[in-house]
């Protein structure tokens, strides 16, 4: 079967707006849901939420730091709390909040970072969130998910909502191609293998997994069989996946929209490092980007179809 | 570069200014017109008269600083900067493209004379004080000015630094807060209020003078009377218009973040000719 026919990759809406509609949902579902945010409702679709329950939306004005905690507190008093901002905002003026009144107390807040990687385009690098996966896995006890689409990151908010314990869920400002039929599940510690192959796994999220499926389109033309793997929850990782790929495979590509030093790549290796080792390259940022349009600087900065299907390249010769 | 007392004067380089801001905003279908238009005449009047300083020698170590906390309203201050011939002009247009120097956030990797990369708010008045403080260090008779947005100012670190401020009777800081009366969202009343703020600044211990902010007679004397105040800082609240200038843009926070059409911008430019 030809990959090209299996994926449309069809523009949907953006994650944030799909999380903006999922809050709808719960808020209709479960009268316990309670939603700040930081002036940004209209940015992170929040707005949509307001609209339907003012009386159960938080305005907090640009104070990202106490609405963490004001968020924790209403957790802590057993609301489904949910805060949102800029992902380069609530996680990186919240860390210190997120740390001492949701990680370490395993206080269920749900945290929603939109605006995240460096698809926000024309804003640039102080909008830029290319550090907030790690900060967020450096907080034990949280579980985090990055989803590609408009249909996981519906299902994801579901989830965030369904866990015990802390979430942080990374959103994205420009719009996602649809990878997902609706009803699809996602879960704690999945993953989804979208494509088969054993030459090379390619492991992705957010949205360079359409950029990865186009890539083993690329790479199926020449020969070469890629799978491709949608790890959107980034912690706890899948590492049956890992293993599975490392065995198969014996070569894996990590492309994220994110600081390679300290993201999904990094987890991954370490997984691979622990079990079954094997030839590795990693796709992903290794400083501040700079304005520009989105697909401009996803250009420039490396995080297209091409730069997987180069590192994929590379990988290949390496492999035993 | 204009350097000029006369207010006549610093109101046609306004202008000017201003219809850089919509030119700038419109050619990169985004940007932020309310809140550059709003501090216009607060950033002329610092740049072309107030403060001391060199686009020559743009480090001279004695130079007066300026920072603008609110960096999303940066098209005021790269078309005053470049107006003062720290950059080209005939540039503004590729603001928020890929390589521009003209970043979507004033960032000093870009520009280097720019004093501080902000973006992120609530944190230029303390860079500032740290600047001020240096300055008191160093027995410089250097000065600082931070210009804030008053939705800025609901971040709680803007009133660790007010205290800090007035602790170490930094007195050679201005902080100039662009009163606008609206944010992102709406307006500042509906979505977390911040009066009475001239109280509040002064019983953070900060000497605080109320402006029109858009009255450049009454933001000189203001200037001048935080240069004779000693022993505390001065917070110069200026009450201020968001997209102050073109009529369809004043008051209405749709323009907070939102780029002109072209035929919005004919019209505005039609408004500032
Ligand atoms: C820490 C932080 N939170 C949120 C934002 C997003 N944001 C950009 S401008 C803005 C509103 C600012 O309002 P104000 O300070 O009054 O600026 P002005 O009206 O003068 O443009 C917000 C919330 C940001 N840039 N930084």
């Amino acid at each position: 079967m030809s990959v090209s026919t299996k994926y449309e990759l069809k523009l949907g809406v953006a994650t944030r707006e799909a999380f903006g509609k999922a809050l709808v949902e719960l808020g209709q579902k479960d009268p316990n849901v309670v939603v700040c945010d930081a002036d940004l409702s209209k940015s992170t679709y929040t707005n949509f939420f307001e609209k339907e329950f003012p009386e159960r939306f938080v305005e907090c004005g640009i104070a990202e730091a106490n609405m963490v905690a004001i968020g924790a507190g209403l957790a802590a008093a057993g609301k489904t709390a949910f805060v949102a901002s800029f992902s380069a905002f609530v996680i990186n003026k919240g860390f210190e909040q997120l740390r001492v009144t949701a990680a370490y107390p395993n206080v269920p807040l749900k945290v929603v970072g939109t605006h995240s990687g460096i698809s926000i385009g024309e804003d640039g690098p102080s909008q830029m969130s290319i550090e907030d996966l790690s900060l967020a896995c450096n907080l034990p006890g949280f579980t985090v998910l990055a989803p590609a689409d408009e249909v996981s990151m519906k299902a994801c908010i579901h989830l965030a909502a369904e866990i015990h314990g802390p979430v942080f869920v990374r959103a994205g400002r420009s719009k996602a191609a649809i990878v997902y039929t609706p009803g699809t599940e996602f879960h704690s510690g999945g993953s989804h293998q979208l494509l088969d192959g054993n030459d090379v796994a390619i492991f992705a999220n957010g949205l360079l997994v359409a950029e990865a499926i186009r890539a083993a389109e690329a790479l199926d033309a020449e020969g070469i069989s890629a799978r491709v793997i949608d790890i959107y929850c980034v912690k706890p990782i899948d590492r049956d996946a890992i293993v599975r790929a490392s065995t198969e495979c014996r070569a894996i590509v990590v492309a994220e929209e994110h600081l390679k030093d300290t993201g999904i790549g990094s987890r991954v290796a370490q997984v691979c490092a622990e079990t079954t080792p094997c030839v590795m390259e990693f796709v992903g940022l290794t400083t501040y980007a700079e304005s520009g349009t989105p697909e401009a600087v996803l250009e420039h900065y490396g995080l297209m179809a091409k730069d997987i299907v180069a590192a994929v390249k590379n990988v290949l010769a390496r492999k035993k | 570069m204009t350097k000029t007392s006369n207010p006549a004067e610093l109101a046609v380089i306004a202008k000017t200014v201003r219809r850089h801001i919509i030119e700038m905003i419109t050619a990169a279908k985004s940007g932020h017109p309310g809140g550059s238009l709003s501090a216009t005449e607060i950033v002329v009047t610092l740049f072309n008269d107030i403060m001391k300083h060199d686009p020559s020698n743009p480090k001279w170590a004695d130079r007066d600083r300026f920072i603008l906390g609110k960096g999303h309203a940066c098209p005021v201050l790269y078309s005053v900067m470049a107006e003062c011939g720290y950059t080209p002009v005939d540039k503004l247009n590729t603001f928020r493209a890929l390589g521009s120097i003209y970043q979507g956030h004033p960032d000093v990797r870009f520009i280097p004379a720019l004093e501080a990369s902000t973006g992120s708010l609530g944190q230029g008045l303390s860079v500032g004080l740290g600047m001020a403080l240096a300055a008191k260090f160093n027995g410089s008779p250097s000065r600082t000015f931070v210009v804030l947005g008053d939705g800025e100012i609901q971040e709680g670190q803007i009133w660790e630094a007010a205290m800090f401020g007035a602790a170490r009777k930094i007195d050679n800081i201005v902080c100039i807060v662009d009163n606008n009366r609206i944010q992102l969202d709406g307006f500042v009343k509906d979505i977390m209020p911040l009066e009475p703020l001239a109280d509040k600044w002064r019983s953070f211990g900060w000497h605080t003078i109320e402006v029109d902010g858009h009255d450049i007679a009454a933001l000189q004397a203001a200037f001048h009377e935080a240069e004779a105040t000693k022993g505390m800082p001065t917070c110069v609240l200026a009450h201020t218009v968001k997209g102050k200038g073109v009529s369809f843009m004043e008051n209405n926070p749709k323009w907070h973040g939102s780029a002109p059409s072209k035929e919005e911008c004919a019209l505005a430019l039609q408004e500032l000719a």
